[in-house]
C-alpha cells in the first residue's frame, strides 16, 4: 500500500491539462543543451506545466566506480560535465585525497587552481556561446568558440587532450607546466580582459537582448535555496554562497578575488554574475601564475595509477632498506573506513562527491552530487507562467549539461 | 502580332525568372560570406575558387535529396504549400521596374498587386504548417499568420507617404516622380517612412530579429520543420526572393530606383542593383549582429509602436502637403 502511495509522486494531471497544447521538447531538439527532454503543456504559448525528463545519458558511473579503484575512476570524471573536465579532476581528487588523507604539495595545489579557472573560464565560454545563440545571437557563439579554442589548445599543451583531460591524479598533478604553456596563459590573461569587452558591447545593452532576459525566469534567494541551486544560478539571485570562499580547497584561501552576486535572480542577472566570473576568474589565474613555487608536482606517498583493490603498504624487502627493493604488505589500516563529502566550486555550481569506503582501494558506494541535475529540478519553477520563448533561454541561463545530470 | 508578342512575353519571363533565381543562388553565398567574414571566419571556400560554385553544390545536393513527407500529413496541401509560396514570391517580380524599360506587367496598381501577392505567400507558410500535422510546424505557421498580417499592416501604411507624394501606385511612376523631387529620393523627407518599412521588411520576410515563424532553437524549423530536399529549397528561394522584392520596394518607393547620381553606360539598371545590393547586406548585417524577439514583444512592437509611427508618419506628410501647396 504504502508502495502504492509512492508511485503518485508523479505530479498529477489536473483535469484541465487534456485541453492544454502538448509539446514534447528534445531530446532531440536543437536547443535543449544535450539530451533534456521537456514534456511543456502550453496554453497559447504560455507554459501552464512543465516535467523534465532525463535520463537519455545514463552510463552508471556510480555504479562503475564500486568496481574500479580510486586512481582507475578518474578518467570517468572527464565525462561528467564534458565542458569543464579539469574542475570535475580537480574535485575528484580534492575528494580522494581528503578520504584517503593524502597531501598535495603545494605547488600542484596552485597548478589545479589555475587548471580549475581556466576550465571555468572554458565553460563559460562555451554556456555564453549557446545561451546566446539560444536567444538568437549568432555572432557571439562564435567569438566565444575563438577563445575557448585558445583554452583548448592551452589544454593540449599541458597534457595532451583537450577536452577528457584526465589531468590531476591522486597527489598531485600528471606532468608539470612548460614555459611555453605559461607564457601562453601570461598572454592569454592580459588579453582575455578585452574579448570580455567586446562580448559585452554585442548583448549587454541589446534592448532585444535586454528584453529577453530582464525580469524573466526570475527565482528569489530563498527559493533558489530551497531548490538546492548552487554556483552561478544561486549567486544570480543573491545569495552569497561559493565554496571556494566558504570551504576553501587548493590555494583559494590565499588568492584575492570576489563573489559576483546578482540582485533580482532573472537571466540577465546570472548572466551577468557570469560575465564578472570571467574577470574574476583571470585575477585569479594571475595571481596564481604570481605566486607559483617550485617544487614537486606529486606526493611521493601517494597511491600508484595502478592502484591496487586491496590496501598493500610499500615495505623494504631487506631489513635495512638498503637494496632498494619494495616488496607489498597487504594492510587494511591504510585507508580510512567510513563516509566522507567533499565539494568543490565546478563552473555548474557544488560538484560534490560523497564516499563510502570499507577499508578498500575502491569505494563502496559513491555518490555524485551534480549541479545539473539540481538545477534541471528547478526547471519547472523558473518555466511555468512564462512563453515557450523563454524556456530555451531559462536553460541556457541554468547552464545545465547533461552529461553530468545523467552520470 | 498576338503571337509574337506572346513569345516574346514568354522569352521575357523565363530571363527575368533565370536571372532572378541565378541572384537568390549567389544571394545565399553572398550571405554566408559577409556572415563569416563578420564572425571572423572563411565562409565557403572549398567549391570552385572562393567556394564560388557552392550555391550550385547546394542546389544540386538539394535536389537529389530524398523528399520525405510524414505519414500523418496532409499531402495535397503538404505538395501545394511551398508552390504557393514560390509562385506568389515570383509574381512580384512581374510587376518590379528595373529600368525605364524593363518592367514584364506595367500595371496602374503595382504596389497593392506586391502586397497581396506577398500576404499569399505567408498562405503557404500557414499551409505548410497546417499540412505537416507537427506540432513545431505548426505553431510556426501560427506565428507566421500573425507576424504577417500585424506587420504587412504597418508596412502597407509606411508606404502611404510615398503614394501621398507620388500620387501613383505606378512603381515606374513613383521613381519618375521621386527624380523630379527635390531631394531624388524620398528616404529623406519620408525618414519616418523609411524606418517603419526597414523594420517591417525584416519581419515580413521572416529575418532575424523577427525570425520567429522558423527560430530553430524554439521551434526546430518551425513550418518547414518537416520539408525536406527540393520542397525545403522551393521555401528557401521563395524567402530569398522574398527578400529581394522586399529590396526592391525599398529601392523603388525610397531611395529613387534605377536613378543614380551619373548614368552607367550599357547598364541601365547598375543602380538598382547596386541598392538592392546594399539593403541585402543591410539584412545579412542585422542577422549577425542582433538576437530574436520573443513573439509577444514583436507583437507590441508592431502594434504599439510602428503603427502609431506610421499613421503619424501619414498625418505629417499630409500637413506638409497642404502647407507646402
Amino acid at each position: 500500500m504504502a508502495a502504492l502511495e509512492q508511485r503518485s509522486m508523479e505530479i498529477p494531471i489536473p483535469a484541465q491539462e487534456k485541453e492544454l497544447f502538448a509539446l514534447k521538447m528534445g531530446p532531440q531538439h536543437p536547443a535543449t543543451h544535450g539530451v533534456l527532454r521537456l514534456d511543456l503543456f502550453l496554453d497559447g504559448e504560455t507554459i501552464a506545466i512543465c516535467k523534465p525528463d532525463v535520463g537519455y545519458l545514463h552510463r552508471g558511473f556510480e555504479k562503475i566506480a564500486e568496481n574500479k579503484s580510486y586512481a582507475q575512476f578518474l578518467p570517468i570524471t572527464d565525462r561528467l560535465d564534458y565542458i569543464g573536465a579539469m574542475a570535475n579532476n580537480v574535485g575528484y581528487c580534492h575528494a580522494v585525497e581528503t578520504l584517503l588523507n593524502i597531501e598535495v604539495p603545494e605547488r600542484a595545489n596552485y597548478i589545479r587552481t589555475i587548471v580549475a579557472e581556466m576550465s571555468r573560464i572554458s565553460g563559460h565560454l562555451l554556456w555564453l556561446a549557446t545561451h546566446a545563440l539560444d536567444i538568437g545571437a549568432m555572432t557571439v557563439f562564435l567569438y566565444c568558440f575563438r577563445e575557448r579554442e585558445i583554452l583548448l589548445d592551452l589544454f593540449e599543451e599541458l597534457c595532451g587532450a583537450r577536452l577528457t583531460t584526465s589531468y590531476t591524479r591522486l597527489g598531485g598533478v600528471r606532468q608539470d607546466v612548460s614555459a611555453l604553456f605559461m607564457d601562453n596563459l601570461t598572454k592569454f590573461t592580459d588579453d582575455f580582459p578585452t574579448k570580455i569587452a567586446d562580448y559585452e558591447t554585442l548583448i549587454d545593452t541589446n534592448r532585444i537582448w535586454l528584453k529577453r532576459t530582464q525580469n524573466i525566469g526570475v527565482i528569489s534567494g530563498k527559493q533558489a535555496v530551497q531548490l538546492g541551486f548552487t554556483g552561478p544560478t544561486l549567486r544570480g539571485s543573491g545569495v552569497d554562497y561559493d565554496v571556494r570562499k566558504h570551504r576553501p580547497y587548493c590555494v583559494y584561501d590565499r588568492l584575492d578575488f570576489q563573489v559576483p552576486l546578482g540582485r533580482k535572480g532573472d537571466i540577465y542577472d546570472r548572466y551577468l554574475c557570469r560575465m564578472e566570473e570571467f574577470r574574476q576568474s583571470v585575477a585569479i589565474i594571475k595571481q596564481c601564475l604570481e605566486q607559483l613555487p617550485p617544487g614537486p608536482i606529486v606526493n611521493d606517498d601517494a597511491p600508484d595509477l595502478i592502484m591496487p583493490i586491496t590496501p598493500q603498504r610499500k615495505v623494504a624487502a631487506d631489513s635495512i632498506g638498503s637494496s632498494g627493493i619494495i616488496q607489498l604488505m597487504e594492510d587494511r589500516n591504510i585507508y580510512m573506513e567510513g563516509d566522507v563529502y567533499v565539494s568543490t566550486e565546478a563552473p555548474k555550481g557544488e560538484l560534490g562527491f560523497y564516499f563510502v569506503s570499507d577499508g578498500e582501494g575502491r569505494p563502496y558506494r559513491m555518490h555524485i552530487r551534480s549541479p545539473s541535475f539540481i538545477h534541471i529540478g528547478g526547471i519547472p519553477a523558473i518555466c511555468e507562467g512564462e512563453m515557450v520563448a523563454d524556456v530555451i533561454a531559462c536553460i541556457g541561463s541554468l547552464d545545465v549539461v547533461l552529461g553530468e545530470c545523467d552520470r | 502580332m498576338a503571337e509574337i508578342n506572346f513569345t516574346k512575353l514568354l522569352v521575357h519571363l523565363v530571363v527575368l525568372v533565370d536571372v532572378v533565381l541565378l541572384h537568390v543562388a549567389y544571394a545565399t553565398y553572398f550571405e554566408r560570406k559577409v556572415i563569416g567574414h563578420m564572425q571572423m571566419r572563411m565562409g565557403p571556400t572549398r567549391v570552385g575558387p572562393m567556394g564560388l560554385l557552392q550555391p550550385i553544390a547546394d542546389g544540386i545536393k538539394l535536389f537529389f535529396k530524398e523528399d520525405i513527407i510524414p505519414a500523418a500529413a496532409d499531402r495535397p496541401l503538404f505538395y501545394a504549400a511551398p508552390i504557393i509560396c514560390l509562385v506568389a514570391m515570383l509574381s512580384c517580380l512581374a510587376v518590379l521596374p528595373f529600368d525605364p524599360n524593363h518592367v514584364l506587367a506595367d500595371l496602374n496598381i503595382g504596389l497593392i498587386f506586391i502586397f497581396a501577392m506577398s500576404s499569399l505567400a505567408s498562405y503557404g507558410v500557414v499551409l505548410a504548417g497546417w499540412a505537416s500535422n507537427s506540432k513545431y510546424s505548426f505553431l510556426g505557421g501560427m506565428r507566421s499568420m500573425s507576424q504577417v498580417i500585424s506587420y504587412e499592416i504597418a508596412m502597407g501604411l509606411s508606404l502611404v507617404g510615398v503614394m501621398m507624394m507620388t500620387g501613383s501606385l505606378n512603381l515606374g511612376q513613383i521613381v519618375a516622380a521621386q527624380a523630379a523631387s527635390p531631394f531624388g529620393i524620398y528616404a529623406i523627407p519620408q525618414f519616418i517612412g523609411f524606418f517603419v518599412f526597414v523594420v517591417s521588411m525584416l519581419a515580413e520576410t521572416n529575418r532575424v530579429p523577427f525570425d520567429l515563424p522558423e527560430a530553430e532553437t524554439e521551434l526546430v524549423a518551425g513550418y518547414c520543420t518537416e520539408y525536406s530536399g527540393i520542397r525545403f529549397s522551393l521555401f528557401f528561394m521563395a524567402e530569398y526572393i522574398g527578400m529581394i522584392v522586399m529590396a526592391s520596394i525599398g529601392t523603388i518607393c525610397f531611395l529613387g530606383g534605377w536613378n543614380g547620381p551619373f548614368t552607367v553606360p550599357y547598364v541601365p539598371f547598375f543602380w538598382f542593383l547596386l541598392k538592392i545590393y546594399a539593403i541585402m547586406f543591410f539584412f545579412f548585417w542585422v542577422r549577425a549582429t542582433l538576437p530574436r524577439y520573443r513573439y509577444d514583444q514583436l507583437m507590441d512592437l508592431g502594434w504599439k509602436f510602428l503603427i502609431p509611427l506610421a499613421l503619424a508618419n501619414i498625418l505629417l506628410t499630409g500637413l506638409m502637403k497642404t502647407v507646402l501647396e
